[in-house]
């Protein structure tokens, strides 16, 4: 398969990239809701409109009500919700959840693909349990109570927590917190009793939760997968949720590098185009080429997993680590280059600078990554 | 698809037939190396087979039409045959600047005659060329190069000099960059293909840092280089004076073979081989060592991704025009990364410069080497100036 972007992929790209322009760009999303102190983190309006779009059910099979399309399809989307830093909960609740899913029950995905697919029932993840991304560790503990469960522990960065309709939690059954085995993924729903939500806005306006279970008593029927089976579940969510981290990430470094490039041609010193300064010039031009390596590594890590290669759990590390660093470097030179006006709020720049800090922190930094790499490949 | 996996299957056969088991070793040396040419030799009969099996099917330039000596393979076809034979590891059967610069350039620009010709003789590997580029007081500035071609009516006299030379002293024949009109800096210079065996040439090797003399330096002094080789094969590449487009497109090619976008070593990850060699030598990687080598394994797999998308777009004309300047400068800055490491893993045994255990000071040969990448057919900031320019359409630039 050639590494770009077929017919029917391009027109995608052309209609995502026009509808999120419109619908989803700064103005529109990001600052109208944050200037509101919107307490959701998104704009359900719009999430709805993506639904109309079909995109809420890309991943989702066609025998269930989705579109079947694969992980290159939902990059596309992703990489202009990156680039328009649009507000949505398309990476938890249609990459990660919708990945989920397609190892629950029939009725699981029965009672709750239609709602994820028509943008009604939204889905948050809660995996991490401390700071930093940790997900070979997990203390959180769902224990045999009756004909269910009884959840107890605490997850924290749990994106749209609070907004969500529904959380997919990884807990314990059985085992030491360190171990591979024993984890059982649920499909719980936010308002159980016993559940406690602490919302926080981050630093790029989004909202997350600390979340508490204090003795959530939840049904057998919440299982998605197997109980203490859950580790290939979380595997296959975290795999497709890296790949499509990385992909919002391309958007971000490149609307980031697509707004200082212009910037470069508009604002003149010294008498002249700051972008005639080759001192610029070679930093515009070096991050030009990182960003086009990252989107390549992006793409191939989206053709692999799609393919089912054993190869796509290293080059979806390999992609998020490359992302990471190179979304960093686009929005620490964009703000860079636009001088003191990117140090404010009005410029949109900053924006950028946010949104990346946040999303590289999403399912593993890139130092996280680049040591996932070398794991992977055996040293 | 379908006749792409009959297409896979038979060329996998083919490979497996065709491709002796020597051939599937990594290159070693310079010896393992088959450039072709007048004065070449085989070092071993898998070699010779392995070239005659090629040419039999025109797998040395399989992209190439078939009356030219190639095998006419489309794009998805000429990567399922780089996928096969980087799956048992095949050397490539040859080797040369025929194939990577001068072929795409006479393909773009030559008459039927010049391809008739050069290019069977290019495919079979029997003319060795060498590129006239460089000269000592035109480096990055190449079109200011003085190397001049006195009209003579049925032919030029060639004076001048030319350096960095790529294996001129082993080469047969020059395609060289001569300027005919010394009024037109652009529109002056001519693309001439001329015998490196006429009067009045002499080359001079240049001992590197490397210890190896890789290039040359070249001297015409009063060569005579005739208008035409024949009916239809004139001399030079498209029209006299316009050589400077030739040279622009030819670059293109020559940034693309050193990027090293089309797989090997170029792209591969170093971490766990790193990893063994360090303990071969009673050690373990250093935890800031390791983090380095993990970070370049990042860097060197996505390259290696960007190697084939690059690839892949080129060949559908989706790729920029410009971009091989920004595989040129990624490649070879990783490349140079990837042997800062090398030696840094090896510590004191890797600052051997002719020992057994070294191979004679591979090594540190080798480091010492890949310092030329990001100098030699355009430096990075040359690259960094294009990219500015041509893709990124900054003022001034």
């Amino acid at each position: 398969m050639p590494l770009y972007h077929n017919d029917d992929q391009a027109m995608l790209a052309d209609t995502a990239r026009g509808f999120i322009a419109e619908e989803g760009n700064i103005a529109k999303q990001l600052r109208h809701w944050r200037d509101r102190n919107c307490k959701d983190g998104f704009g359900h309006g719009l999430w709805k409109q993506m639904a109309e779009m079909g995109f809420t059910g890309m991943l989702v099979e066609e025998a269930d009500g989705g579109l079947g399309m694969g992980h290159v399809e939902a990059g596309i989307v992703l990489e202009e919700i990156g680039r328009n830093l649009t507000p949505s909960p398309f990476l938890t609740s249609s990459v990660l959840a919708a990945t989920a899913l397609k190892h629950g029950s029939d009725d699981l995905k029965g009672r709750y693909l239609p709602g994820l697919i028509a943008g009604d029932c939204v889905f948050a993840v809660a995996i991490d349990e401390t700071a930093k991304h940790r997900p070979s560790r997990i203390a959180t503990r769902a224990e045999k109570s009756g004909n269910g469960f009884r959840l107890t522990g605490a997850k924290s960065f749990v994106i749209h927590g609070s907004s969500s309709d529904m959380i997919v939690v990884a807990a314990r059954t059985s085992g030491a917190d360190e171990d591979a085995d024993g984890i059982t993924l649920f499909a719980v729903p936010k308002d159980a009793a016993g559940m406690s939500h602490d919302a926080v806005r981050l630093v790029d306006s989004s909202m997350a939760t600390h979340t508490r279970f204090d003795g959530v008593e939840l049904d057998g029927d919440t299982v998605i997968g197997e109980v203490d089976g859950g580790r290939a579940v979380l595997d296959a969510m975290l795999l497709a949720g890296r790949v499509g981290a990385a992909a919002e990430g391309v958007g971000v470094a490149r609307g980031a590098m697509d707004m200082t490039v212009d910037y470069l041609k508009q604002r003149k010193q010294f008498g002249k185009l700051i972008g005639e300064f080759q001192a610029l010039q070679h930093r515009a031009s070096h991050l030009y080429s990182e960003v086009e390596i990252a989107r390549a590594a992006t793409i191939k890590a989206q053709q692999l997993l799609d393919g089912g290669s054993a190869h796509a759990d290293l080059m979806a590390s390999v992609a998020k680590a490359k992302v990471a660093k190179t979304a960093r470097l686009a929005v620490q030179e964009g703000v860079q280059m636009h001088g003191g006006i990117g140090m404010t709020d009005e410029y949109d720049i900053g924006l950028y600078m946010k949104r990346d800090r946040a999303l590289a922190e999403f399912l593993g930094d890139a130092h996280f990554h680049a040591n996932r790499v070398a794991e992977l490949s055996g040293y | 698809m379908a006749d792409l996996e009959t297409f896979r299957s038979e060329t996998r056969a083919w490979l497996e037939a065709n491709c002796p088991a020597e051939m599937r070793e990594p290159v070693r040396d310079e010896s393992d190396i088959y450039w072709g040419g007048r004065r070449a030799t085989f070092k071993n009969e898998a070699q010779k087979a392995w070239l005659d099996a090629a040419i039999a099917k025109g797998y040395t330039v399989p992209s190439w039409p078939k009356e030219y000596g190639g095998a006419g393979l489309s794009p998805a076809e000429a990567k399922v045959l780089r996928e096969e034979m980087g799956r048992i590891n095949a050397r490539p059967p040859l080797s040369s600047f025929g194939i990577w610069m001068l072929g795409p350039a006479l393909l773009h620009f030559g008459t039927e005659g010049q391809k008739q010709r050069f290019l069977n003789e290019i495919a079979r590997g029997e003319i060795r060329w060498c590129q006239g580029y460089s000269e000592p007081g035109s480096g990055s500035d190449l079109v200011s190069l003085q190397t001049f071609g006195e009209d003579q009516g049925d032919h030029w006299t060639v004076n001048g000099s030319k350096i960095w030379t790529s294996y001129a002293d082993q080469a047969d024949w020059i395609f060289c960059l001569v300027r005919t009109d010394k009024a037109d800096k652009y529109q002056g210079i001519t693309f001439m293909l001329f015998d490196m065996a006429s009067e009045g040439v002499t080359t001079k090797p240049i001992l590197l840092i490397s210890g190896s003399s890789p290039f040359c330096e070249t001297f015409f002094d009063n060569v005579a280089v005739p208008k035409s080789y024949g009916e239809d094969c004139p001399a030079y590449v498209g029209t006299v004076g316009r050589g400077w487009d030739v040279a622009k497109y030819l670059l293109g090619h020559e940034r693309e073979m050193i990027s090293g976008a089309d797989g090997g070593e170029r792209q591969a990850a170093i971490g766990a081989a790193m990893k063994r060699h360090s303990a071969k030598l009673g050690d373990d990687l250093d935890p800031v060592l390791r983090a380095e080598l993990a970070n370049f394994d990042v860097d060197a797999l996505a390259y290696a991704a960007m190697g084939e998308k690059f690839l892949d777009e080129i060949k559908v004309g989706k790729a920029h025009p410009a971009q091989p300047n920004m595989m040129k400068y990624a490649g070879t800055e990783l490349n140079k990364r990837r042997h800062e490491l090398m030696m840094a893993v090896g510590g004191s045994r890797s600052l051997e410069w002719d020992s057994e255990q070294t191979e004679g000071g591979k090594p540190s040969r080798s480091w010492l080497r890949t310092k030329a990448n990001s100098i030699e057919g355009g430096t990075s900031e040359v690259m960094l100036n294009v990219i500015a320019k041509r893709i990124l359409d900054l003022p001034g630039a």
